[in-house]
């Protein structure tokens, strides 16, 4: 059970600023079905340019219908350069505080309302997302701009922190390596682990097929496992390392160019740094 | 406010008649059955009877019957003992649809280098015997598909795959802690090796289940420490937790067949009304092939965190396999191997019901739900 505050319930239970606004001078909208919610804002302004009102329409659990409902109400009367100030950090304070791992519902009000004003800017009455940067979480579509966000306005540090503040990480898990690295990027820990990794060991084959195996099994498996994926090794010639994808994954049309990364990474990582992965051609 | 309590395969409330049978056990008859004093022996024989009524519950004989922490532990178990019980065998098979203590203990086992199969379902949930025909083969230690679906109430054919099981010579085992209670058993005439049951499920406390082992099974004990339970559960016995799952298998031998139709009226008046008044609603599930007690409905472009909260605003408790109410973000493992969509997937609501419930919170739930729909779909983007 979810502890949601007074403030989240009471926002819930008798959500301000629910519905759509006709000729909207800005419309905006983030999440979808597939992701398990969807938020869709717009605001009409007033002669000073100021947002004379604002509406929204939420699919979502209670967390996403109070963070959208309260930020109607933080949006309205602003103008457009103040309302794009607005962070996920500030709609969370503002209701009190939400559970950990809703903090991507916040996220998803900040991000609409900024779709919306984008929307407005570029002038057209149409919905339009803006996709900045480049896609790292393919199941649940979100950008490395997206990401960046999320960790400096929140100062998180961990991946599961970001999965909780903007889902990138949390369908099939095969972001996780580059999530991780964009928090080092903007923590600044430059990774200095090849110095400490060289003094290469002179493994035999056995041995460094058992290495394989075992960082498979213990390090990539469980990654994809999250989302019914699974991943067998096929075969190993020198530092060709042959693997197949299956479950999920066998399906993600994108497998094939973040999965085979994240697996070589973990490889390169953990067995020896001139492995290269393939995967089985069926 | 007064609760309505639709969330029976979750935990079902303990029974007057198991509190009152248990009691004496939580005060005056507090002895060890293992002492050699009379005021702890003494407790050995109500140990005997219980295991009798659940023995006559299940079709078995008292002898088979192995005391549990509950389901989990019965599932752990049955799998990891029979595996390490022949280490010749190297092959696991299951469904996608299983309940996580069978789901996951599998998949432990594969990442310790077992072979896993995990059978695919239908939209109607079910599997095809075609296909676990052709994978139970030599290798194959043991099959575990659970009875009846915890969240769709779909029952599996489960005498037919036990019997596909046993010609092939692998050890069957079923998660039958939804089932218990619920469906008329008879283990002496059918081909399951391993049964798992859970007290809290049919109106006994939490903390008590059953495994269920055929004579013959080969199976290494999980738990050791003690001789209890013949070797085969080591640990002193959850004495209170046993009478009181006696009783209340006791209690369910008598009332099985008021599930099937009292229970079963009420949940087909609650799904019939329901499908009626909500617009954009869709049964999950096998219609026909159900448990009396459970019907799982979608409702269509709204979620299910938020359905259970407005219920509760109203004392009525179900649940939900949206991705939300799980802390998780996909929704449940059951709905997406039945190929439900995302549309249906995220508002997916569970009510299960029991001999305690009536025809007047029936009426208030029919009431109230169409109220609670529409107000979520004004909320929804995706309704015009």
């Amino acid at each position: 059970m979810w502890d949601y505050n007074p403030k989240v319930m009471e926002y819930f239970l008798h959500p301000r600023n629910a519905g759509e606004i006709e000729n909207p001078d800005g419309v905006g909208e983030e999440g979808s079905l597939a992701c398990g919610d969807a938020l869709k804002l717009t605001f009409k302004l007033d002669e000073n340019g100021r947002i004379a009102d604002v509406k929204f329409k939420t699919f979502g659990c209670a967390s996403a219908i109070a963070s959208a409902s309260i930020m109607t109400e933080m949006a309205k009367g602003l103008t457009i350069e103040e309302a794009e100030k607005i962070t996920n950090k500030d709609i969370v304070d503002k209701l009190g505080g939400l559970p950990e791992q809703k903090m991507h519902c916040s996220v998803m009000g900040m991000e609409a309302l900024q779709a919306a004003i984008a929307n407005y800017r570029s002038g057209k009455g149409l919905p339009q997302k803006k996709i900045e940067g480049k896609i790292v979480c393919t199941c649940f579509g979100v950008t490395d701009k997206e990401i960046e966000k999320v960790i400096v306005e929140n100062d998180l540090d961990t991946v599961e922190q970001v999965t909780n503040y903007c889902k990138a990480g949390g369908g099939c898990g095969s972001c996780r390596g580059e999530i991780e690295l964009i928090i080092e990027k903007i923590r600044g820990k430059k990774t200095k682990k090849d110095e400490s990794q060289t003094g290469p060991k002179k493994l035999t084959n056995l041995q460094k097929i058992q290495l394989i195996q075992r960082t498979i099994s213990e390090q990539i498996r469980p990654l994809l496992k999250a989302d019914g994926g699974d991943i067998d090794l096929i075969d190993v010639e020198g530092s060709k390392v042959i693997v197949a994808f299956r479950g999920m994954c066998s399906k993600c049309p994108t497998a094939e160019f973040t999965m085979k990364d994240v697996v070589e990474a973990r490889l390169k990582e953990f067995v020896s740094s001139d492995i290269v992965v393939e995967e089985q051609s069926e | 406010m007064k609760t309505i309590y639709f969330d029976n395969n979750a935990t079902t409330r303990v029974a007057d008649e198991v509190f009152e049978a248990m009691k004496p056990f939580l005060t005056d008859l507090y002895g060890n059955p293992s002492s050699m004093h009379t005021f702890g022996g003494q407790v050995e024989k109500y140990i005997r009877h219980s295991r009798e009524k659940i023995a006559e519950l299940l079709g078995c004989d008292s002898s088979e019957i192995i005391f549990t922490s509950g389901g989990t532990e019965s599932d752990n178990a049955a799998i990891k003992g029979v595996l390490d019980a022949m280490p010749e065998k190297k092959k696991i098979i299951t469904t996608r649809v299983e309940h996580p203590a069978v789901l996951a203990t599998c998949r432990q086992m594969q990442a310790a280098g077992y072979r896993l199969v995990e059978l695919g379902v239908d939209k109607d949930g079910q599997i095809d015997l075609e296909e676990l025909k052709s994978e139970v083969d030599d290798d194959t230690a043991i099959v575990t598909i659970m009875y009846a679906n915890n969240e769709t109430g779909v029952v599996f054919p489960i005498d037919k795959i036990a019997e596909i099981v046993k010609a092939k010579g692998a050890v069957f085992h079923t998660d039958a802690v939804q089932a218990v209670g619920k469906l008329a058993l008879n283990l002496d005439k059918s081909n399951i090796d391993l049964l798992s049951l859970s007290g809290h499920k049919l109106h006994a406390p939490k903390g008590i289940g059953v495994l269920y082992i055929r004579k013959g099974t080969r199976i290494s004990p999980f738990i050791v420490g003690g001789h209890q339970e013949k070797s085969r559960r080591a640990g002193t016995e959850n004495v209170a937790g046993i009478v009181a799952l006696g009783k209340a298998s006791e209690l369910a031998a008598k009332t099985i067949g008021r599930e099937n139709t009292k229970v079963k009226k009420l949940r087909d008046k609650l799904e019939n009304a329901i499908l009626k008044t909500c617009p954009a609603a869709l049964l999950n599930g096998d219609k026909i092939n159900r448990l009396p007690n459970t019907c799982n409905i979608s409702f269509e472009f709204i979620e299910g965190e938020s359905i259970l909260l407005l219920l509760y605003q109203f004392g009525i408790c179900a649940s939900s396999g949206s991705a939300c109410t799980s802390g998780s973000l996909e929704p449940s493992h059951v709905m997406r191997a039945m190929g439900v969509p995302f549309t249906a997937a995220h508002g997916s609501i569970r009510f299960s019901l029991s001999r305690y419930n009536t025809e007047d919170e029936v009426d208030f739930v029919i009431e109230k739900m169409p109220v609670i729909v529409n107000r979520l779909r004004e909320l929804s983007p995706f309704v015009k």
